[in-house]
């Protein structure tokens, strides 16, 4: 009776209506976020392109259109590469290019360096303890960043804590000059950047087979050895991971170069803040942000395939 | 036991450095004293003083309006792809919607400001849509980001999500949307709670985007604090720091009590 019922043409047409509506679920589901993003993530990265080729001037907004009369009805396609060739000439830009990959190069290297010991810890750690100790991890970066880069201020100002307390114990009898230097700005790079380098090496620590290690054990190798040949390698999408989540944003990092670093202290993000807000000149800062997101592509995609392997062993396993 | 002291040496020594500088400013915030590095005996004024300055005041509460709006929309979408990329394993464009729901994590913040200025400029230059720049654009910028980072914590919870419950509800005869309501919401409720959460402190925290995409009219907190550090430091500084790492420890910490049970109850299931 029930098997009869379903082959009617009523319920034939009932099914059509659900295949229709839930193929049309289906759309919506994935093209409202697709089209958002799209309009307001990646389309924007096309007016940068237009506005880098344009040229600047005294007008609100402050650029000259691409198609534009020149004389009386003569009307043009105008391209302007001058702010372009303005990045590539002046050394002021292209030193600030390099000086933000060094600094960013450095930063990672530093934030790896104390993040994998931690996370190393944190997965070491008895099982009871880990979720405390990850949300310990987390918790500092709910709070205000720019609040978290001004603490550092306090700390390291030449009648700040950390001399005071080094004068007090008799270390030093000068203060150290730190804020306002490259090391103030590796300080706060590596202290707001930490969660981002910890999460994913937890995870893959915390996913590795033991039985490989105690194998290695069993076989005679020191712990130093099983470090070195067994976790290490392992580790690798973790490191690779966490250190692009430190080293892309930390290239066009603007707060904490501009708050701790000097004058000295140049990088990229803070010359386009400059170009755009004090300068306002629109157009150099669209040409420095599409340099920038050509030299970010690399890693990012370095990144993204990583990410993929990962995600296609996990769903094997 | 001997072997595991390093290990704790480098975990007390990583937490001293994440909590150190908070909790400086959390000491100082009771400082009578108006130089910050000068103690002058215990005092609650500074917190007096923030409550009397209305430009903060202002600020923050146009920041919790644009952090809750932004937050509660940036959930709908990011729920949408994560189910779009949960469910549906193979669509033309998928790719690319997990390209753009990726690139957010990472892009400099200069870079997404500087481009969703620009578009809004054209926009209006065309639509005459949006008028000016202020608190709209703000949650439309506040929106896009926050979407990439929902779809995180919403995806990873709906990884281990049980899609029989749903396939039995259907047998029984209720509609998809009925399902998702009855069903998979409430089961990924924690990881909305997260997600919005997430969203809410990202974008009242947020100061480069803000800063390229608002005009005159709006002045978000980031905006007032950063300008006052540039100016020297003030003391009501510290209170107001104080207080947003109060809140946000609470709300951390009832996120994380309320995880750390379901999670245990899950456990309990599977046994």
């Amino acid at each position: 009776m029930i098997f009869k019922e379903t082959a009617t043409p009523t319920s034939k047409a009932r099914q059509n209506w659900h295949l229709w509506k839930s193929s049309f679920g289906k759309k919506s589901l994935i093209g409202i976020p697709w089209l958002w993003m799209a309009i307001f993530f990646l389309l924007p990265f096309l007016f940068i392109l237009k506005i880098s080729l344009s040229e600047a001037a005294l007008l609100q907004p402050p650029y000259l259109p691409f198609i534009r009369e020149v004389e009386d009805g003569l009307v043009t396609l105008v391209l302007n590469f001058s702010n372009y060739m303005l990045i590539f000439e002046d050394p002021l830009y292209w030193k600030a290019l390099l000086n933000s990959i060094e600094i960013a190069a450095i930063a990672t290297l530093l934030t790896l360096m104390l993040g994998y010991p931690m996370a190393y810890a944190i997965a070491k750690a008895p099982a009871a303890w880990r979720l405390p100790l990850l949300m310990l991890i987390i918790l500092p970066f709910w709070t205000s960043f720019l609040i978290r880069v001004y603490a550092w201020i306090g700390i390291l100002k030449n009648n700040g804590l950390l001399n005071q307390a080094l004068m007090g114990m008799g270390i030093i009898d000068q203060p150290l000059e730190i804020l306002y230097t490259q090391a103030a700005v590796y300080i706060g790079l590596v202290y707001t950047y930490l969660p981002f380098m910890i999460l994913p090496l937890y995870a893959t620590l915390i996913r590795m087979d033991n039985t490989l290690l105690e194998a290695a054990a069993d076989l005679g190798c020191p712990p130093w050895k099983q470090f070195l040949t067994v976790t290490l390698p392992l580790s690798m999408p973790g490191v690779i991971a966490g250190s692009m989540l430190v080293f892309i944003p930390v290239m066009g990092e603007f707060v904490i170069p501009d708050l701790l670093g000097g004058p000295n202290t140049l990088m990229i993000g803070k010359l386009m803040w400059t170009e755009f807000f004090n300068n306002k000149d629109w157009p150099v800062a669209s040409a420095l942000a599409a340099v920038l997101l050509l030299v970010l592509i690399i890693p990012f995609v370095l990144w993204q395939h990583f990410e993929q392997r990962q995600q296609a062993m996990e769903e094997k396993s | 036991m001997r072997r595991s002291l390093p290990l704790l040496t480098v975990l007390l020594f990583g937490y001293a450095f994440l909590y150190g500088p908070i909790l400086s400013l959390i000491i100082y915030s009771f400082n009578e004293s108006r130089l910050v590095t000068v103690w002058g005996g215990w005092s609650t004024k500074w917190y007096g003083e923030l409550l009397q300055n209305e430009q903060i005041l202002a600020a923050a509460w146009l920041s919790i309006k644009i952090a809750f709006i932004s937050a509660s929309l940036a959930v709908v979408l990011g729920v949408m792809a994560s189910m779009a990329l949960i469910k549906f394993k193979r669509f033309k464009g998928r790719t690319s919607l997990r390209l753009m729901l990726a690139a957010p994590l990472v892009m400099p913040e200069v870079i997404i400001g500087l481009s969703l200025l620009l578009l809004f400029v054209s926009m209006e230059e065309v639509f005459g849509w949006p008028e000016g720049r202020g608190q709209t654009t703000i949650i439309l910028a506040h929106m896009t980001f926050a979407t990439a980072y929902v779809t995180v914590v919403v995806t990873s919870r709906l990884a281990h999500f049980d899609f029989s419950l749903e396939e039995a509800a259907m047998d029984l005869g209720a509609k998809p949307i009925k399902v998702f309501f009855t069903i998979t919401l409430p089961l990924i409720a924690p990881a909305l709670l997260a997600g919005w959460l997430l969203a809410f402190t990202l974008s009242l925290d947020d100061l480069v985007v803000a800063s390229f995409v608002s005009g005159p009219g709006a002045t978000t907190l980031p905006m007032v604090v950063y300008s006052s550090v540039r100016l020297g430091v003030s003391p009501e500084i510290n209170a107001l720091a104080t207080i947003i790492v109060l809140l946000v420890s609470v709300a951390v910490l009832i996120a994380g009590i309320v995880m750390f049970r379901q999670e245990k109850q899950r456990q309990r299931e599977l046994n």
